[in-house]
């Protein structure tokens, strides 16, 4: 269980409360507007920012004095998810060795990984030899591999088209029903929360609402959520 | 890089004799370096503002080839410039040649003239890169707007290009002006006697020739006085970057079409390329005569320069690849702080360092013994500017592109470095090693200080031969010097190039 205790996030004049729990293996989509501080309480759950109150918990472990490499979370970023001098093999590689000391064993699991996301013999690709979707995949794949039981996405497929993005969230929801993740989504887009989010999280005027049941919250939205729906 | 900067500084202040002891000869020599200075400056700006503008709206074949050469004389050992400077307009080079059938001339260049005309050999090329960086930074809408508004080339000089020149020409006068406040080399070979000699060189005359310590020391402190003066000026105009890129495209200019405009370019950026080439070309033609049967003393004072030069490299990189990491994770006012710090070298003259350096290594070990050493560890400390000019920025790039991704996959450490800035950075370490490898191969200062005749370096064993008038060895000593200078240029930034866009 992934909680947020009694969170406050103070940058400038943005302020951003959040007092919330989510329940181990639930897919929630954070939805809101852009500027709400949807990124940015990532950012603070993932470790690259000090909350200015308040705790960030795993298991009812504190997150606080952990490194971003070493909570036990996987995050996909907007852009510049993969390494461009590195070959989709060695990017999906550092997700088991931060210095890519790999075994013969590893090796075979980067592979399997890369298979298991519909990669399979693509591995010696540099990134700039990929297409968007396959780049997507890779990242995918070190997530998969790395086996950190909280994924965080911070919209990471809003550049790709529309049938391609929900494939991937597809790719995302299999992930993490085969592998019992727990999956925060931050995405401005109600359909991708509807496609694989069985909770949604609304970030509105510096309040992070807890998670409620997608469809009823999008059948029946809240003020906060209508005036962004419109 | 503090420690040597200022350790050097306070021992120099320590061995100082009192300001009693400076004698007119002393005083001489600061008026001289200031002078000198000055009007280098003055001339080096003024004459490539012509040359600029010329570059700046012309179209030629060859013009990418001469924005490069004018990068060219950044690298150039100044005594193999000094050398085709020589034989273009020295006593019998082919100016003195074509006059004298008037009846005019020989030229004599040796003096204040001839200390000048090497700094404007030197500087007008930076001055020139300078000044068209900040015309092809006037947006080209604006000159659009002009032509639609119909705009005359005065017009168009009032309101563009003075606006702009007033906001560049400060920055790099400056420049030029520091650059020459610490010329050693050039004051070496063309100046020299009561008349034309630098602080610089009166230091080393005052330790190599007198081996008065106290004096040399109170020279040093007076030096580093009047370049941190001028570096303290040239830090509140802003300098430009000198090193930028991206000078090959002309501006696209409607009001420069009247023949007599054509022409008026046309001579300056031909007046330019020649005066940049011939000594070039001297050398070249001189050297090749001279490289057959050279000395076995130039050979071997040619591997002793590769071995300080690629040493000198290494160390420039070890101590600014760190630097600049540093200053992107500190960021704001405490990374600027430390760029400042690595930017002191400037004031900080090489021989002021060669002179601290041998007042702190006399009690402990024999200061001759370690010349190679120093040499490359004060080369290093003379590059680290440009270096981190050049690798901050590609450090906090690639920080902002890539270092969430490598914190959350905790890569730090060695990993961070081998597999996230090695090779995202390929190419600014290239361009960084072949800088400062060129730059200790031909750098002709402190090694004039400390070396026997043992264990010179090519540049000062090329200017024994010049002292010994050996021309015809000297000359081939300078090919020599050249192609390896700027062969290390190459060879290293080329490697950086190399997969680098991957």
């Amino acid at each position: 269980m992934l909680t947020l205790d009694r969170l406050v996030i103070e940058q400038g004049d943005f302020r951003l409360t959040a007092d919330l729990r989510v329940e181990k293996g639930r897919i929630v989509a954070v939805l809101g507007p852009s500027g709400a501080g949807k990124s940015t309480l990532l950012d603070v759950i993932a470790g690259f920012l000090p909350p200015s109150a308040g705790r960030v918990l795993w298991q009812g472990k504190d997150l606080g004095p952990l490194a971003p490499g070493d909570r036990p979370l996987s995050m996909l970023f907007q852009d510049n998810n993969l390494f461009p001098h590195l070959t989709a093999a060695q990017n999906v590689g550092l997700g088991l060795r931060p210095d890519l000391r790999l075994s013969p064993k590893d090796w075979q699991a980067v592979e399997a990984a890369l298979a298991r996301v519909g990669l399979a013999g693509l591995g010696d690709r540099v990134p700039a030899a990929l297409s968007g979707g396959q780049r997507g995949r890779v990242a995918l794949a070190r997530m998969l591999l790395r086996g950190r039981p909280l994924m965080l996405l911070d919209e990471p497929f809003a550049a790709l088209g529309p049938a391609l993005k929900s494939e991937m969230l597809a790719l995302v929801a299999n992930l993490a029903r085969e592998t019992g993740a727990t999956v925060l989504l931050v995405t401005h887009d109600p359909q991708d929360a509807r496609a694989i989010a069985e909770e949604t999280v609304i970030v509105a005027d510096g309040r992070t609402h807890p998670p409620r049941p997608t469809a009823a919250l999008l059948a029946d939205p809240p003020p906060a959520l209508r005036a962004y729906l419109g | 890089m503090l420690a040597l900067s200022l350790g050097t500084l306070a021992a120099v202040a320590w061995r100082a004799e009192g300001a009693a002891a400076l004698g007119p000869a002393d005083w001489a020599a600061v008026r001289f370096t200031l002078t000198q200075a000055l009007l280098s400056a003055v001339f080096s700006t003024a004459l490539a503002i012509p040359v600029a503008r010329a570059l700046a709206r012309r179209r030629f074949p060859g013009r990418g080839l001469l924005v490069t050469l004018l990068g060219a004389p950044f690298i150039l050992p100044v005594i193999v410039a000094v050398l085709g400077l020589l034989a273009v307009f020295g006593r019998g080079g082919l100016v003195s040649q074509a006059l004298s059938p008037f009846g005019l001339g020989p030229l004599d260049i040796y003096g204040l003239q001839g200390v000048l005309l090497a700094h404007v050999f030197f500087n007008l090329p930076l001055a020139t890169r300078l000044i068209l960086q900040g015309w092809l930074a006037i947006p080209a809408e604006r000159f659009r707007l002009a032509a639609s508004l119909g705009f005359s080339s005065r017009d168009i000089a009032r309101r563009l290009e003075w606006p702009m020149l007033r906001a560049v020409l400060p920055g790099a006068f400056l420049v030029i002006f520091l650059i020459c406040m610490t010329s050693f080399a050039v004051a070496l070979t063309l100046g020299g006697g009561p008349r034309a000699t630098t602080v610089e060189l009166a230091i080393y005359q005052a330790f190599r020739f007198d081996f008065d310590l106290g004096r040399a020391a109170l020279l040093s402190v007076i030096q580093f006085g009047l370049c941190a003066g001028a570096a303290a000026l040239a830090f509140a105009v802003a300098v430009p970057g000198a090193l930028g890129t991206g000078l090959d495209r002309p501006v696209l200019r409607w009001d420069s079409g009247a023949a007599a405009l054509r022409l008026q370019d046309a001579t300056w950026i031909g007046l330019a390329t020649l005066f940049l080439v011939l000594p070039l070309g001297m050398i070249v033609v001189r050297g090749l005569a001279g490289l057959v049967d050279l000395p076995l003393s130039v050979w071997q004072a040619a591997l002793r320069s590769l071995a300080v030069a690629l040493g000198s490299a290494a160390l420039t990189l070890a101590l600014a690849l760190p630097m600049a990491v540093a200053a992107t994770r500190l960021g704001g006012a405490r990374g600027a702080a430390l760029q400042a710090a690595g930017t002191l070298a400037i004031a900080a003259s090489p021989l002021v360092m060669g002179t601290g350096l041998f007042i702190l290594l006399f009690p402990v070990a024999d200061p001759v013994a370690l010349a190679l050493p120093v040499t490359a560890l004060v080369n290093a400390a003379m590059s680290l500017p440009f270096a981190l000019r050049t690798l901050t920025p590609a450090v906090a790039e690639t920080e902002a592109a890539f270092g969430r991704l490598a914190d959350s996959l905790g890569m730090t450490g060695r990993a961070r470095i081998r597999h996230l800035l090695l090779p995202r950075l390929r190419r600014p370490i290239g361009f960084t090693l072949g800088l400062s490898a060129a730059l200790s191969m031909g750098d002709l200062g402190v090694i004039a200080l400390f070396a026997d005749p043992g264990q010179a370096t090519l540049p000062l064993q090329l200017y024994r031969l010049m002292a010994a008038y050996r021309m015809d060895a000297a000359a081939g000593a300078a090919l020599l010097l050249l192609g390896l200078s700027l062969g290390l240029f190459w060879v290293f930034d080329r490697g950086g190039r190399l997969r680098a866009d991957t």
